[in-house]
């Protein structure tokens, strides 16, 4: 989506991206970034808080409009969850608890993506 | 008011956390995210009032009889959707966090009807009537040389004046 941005600005269209993966907008490089500091899936605010929705997609608004130089990043001032910070850690986690599973998981993968390129080769050489 | 400290940054690094859970499930070899020194900048060309708002999302639409095995299978092509079509987009086999909430909430992660009340208000000219699909791919070269030149191309056939773009 970052590069899609980048695109669209270059081609002469104002864009602001509102994103929660802080590290992966900075680091392609945005025109103009809003940041919410929350789990990934509801960048633009919490399901039901119409409230919070419209402060994020506003600020937003304000972003594009007065953002003076590119990579500019605002963060909206809003906490996912004031007592418990622990959704940071739980997503993606890797830890001795789960190490074998992941591992197992990958195999798994493997075997299915393997299981698509046979078939794929299958429609193929059935299509000539 | 308490005084808070940190000894760590608290952002997480999805670049790290990403590489870490990969590796765990055996792939050697790490993805390289993209990286720039500098950023393309276009100021607004007229006040964001009288300006038409084009909203863009990595959420897709899966076609009938979709069977999920493995992400290759996912749609990867850019797409429009109506206002009466966003409720069939789909984001479940995109990355995000699904043991802390839910997506059933459109405006959520596509501020459609939010932005609708701001133009309403006055607050900008108007929303785009088509919804752009920007699919996440694994290829940045698709996406700069496929995808954005197809979503820029339906921007300028329905009058886009600034893009506002909600990565899940």
């Amino acid at each position: 989506m970052s590069l899609g941005a980048r695109f669209l600005e270059a081609a002469g269209i104002p864009t602001v991206i509102v994103g929660s993966a802080r590290d992966i907008v900075e680091e392609c490089g945005v025109p103009r970034f809003v940041f919410v500091d929350f789990p990934l899936g509801n960048p633009c605010g919490k399901p039901g808080d119409i409230a919070m929705q419209r402060a994020i997609t506003t600020l937003a608004l304000d972003t594009l409009e007065r953002a003076f130089a590119p990579r500019t990043t605002v963060q909206a001032p809003f906490v996912w969850d004031e007592v418990d910070d622990g959704w940071r850690e739980r997503f993606m986690h890797v830890g001795d608890d789960n190490r074998d599973e992941l591992a197992a998981a990958g195999v798994a993968r493997r075997q299915a993506q393997e299981a698509r390129r046979h078939d794929r080769e299958l429609e193929r050489e059935a299509a000539r | 008011m308490t005084e808070r400290r940190r000894t760590h940054r608290s952002h997480v690094s999805y670049i790290d956390k990403s590489r870490d859970y990969y590796a765990a499930q055996g792939y050697e070899r790490a993805y390289g995210w993209a990286t720039n020194d500098d950023a393309p900048f276009t100021p607004l060309a007229k006040p964001l009032a009288e300006s038409r708002v084009g909203l863009v999302t990595t959420a897709y639409f899966l076609p009938d009889g979709f069977v999920y095995r493995v992400p290759g299978d996912l749609p990867r092509t850019p797409a429009t959707a109506t206002a009466d079509q966003v409720g069939n987009l789909d984001t479940q086999y995109l990355s995000w966090a699904k043991d802390e909430t839910h997506t059933d909430d459109l405006d959520s992660f596509l501020p459609l009807h939010r932005l609708g009340e701001l133009a309403d208000d006055g607050r900008i000219g108007s929303v785009s009537e088509r919804i752009y699909c920007l699919p996440t791919q694994f290829s940045q070269r698709q996406t700069q040389k496929r995808d954005a030149p197809q979503v820029l191309e339906w921007m300028e056939e329905d009058d886009v004046d600034v893009a506002l773009l909600v990565p899940l």
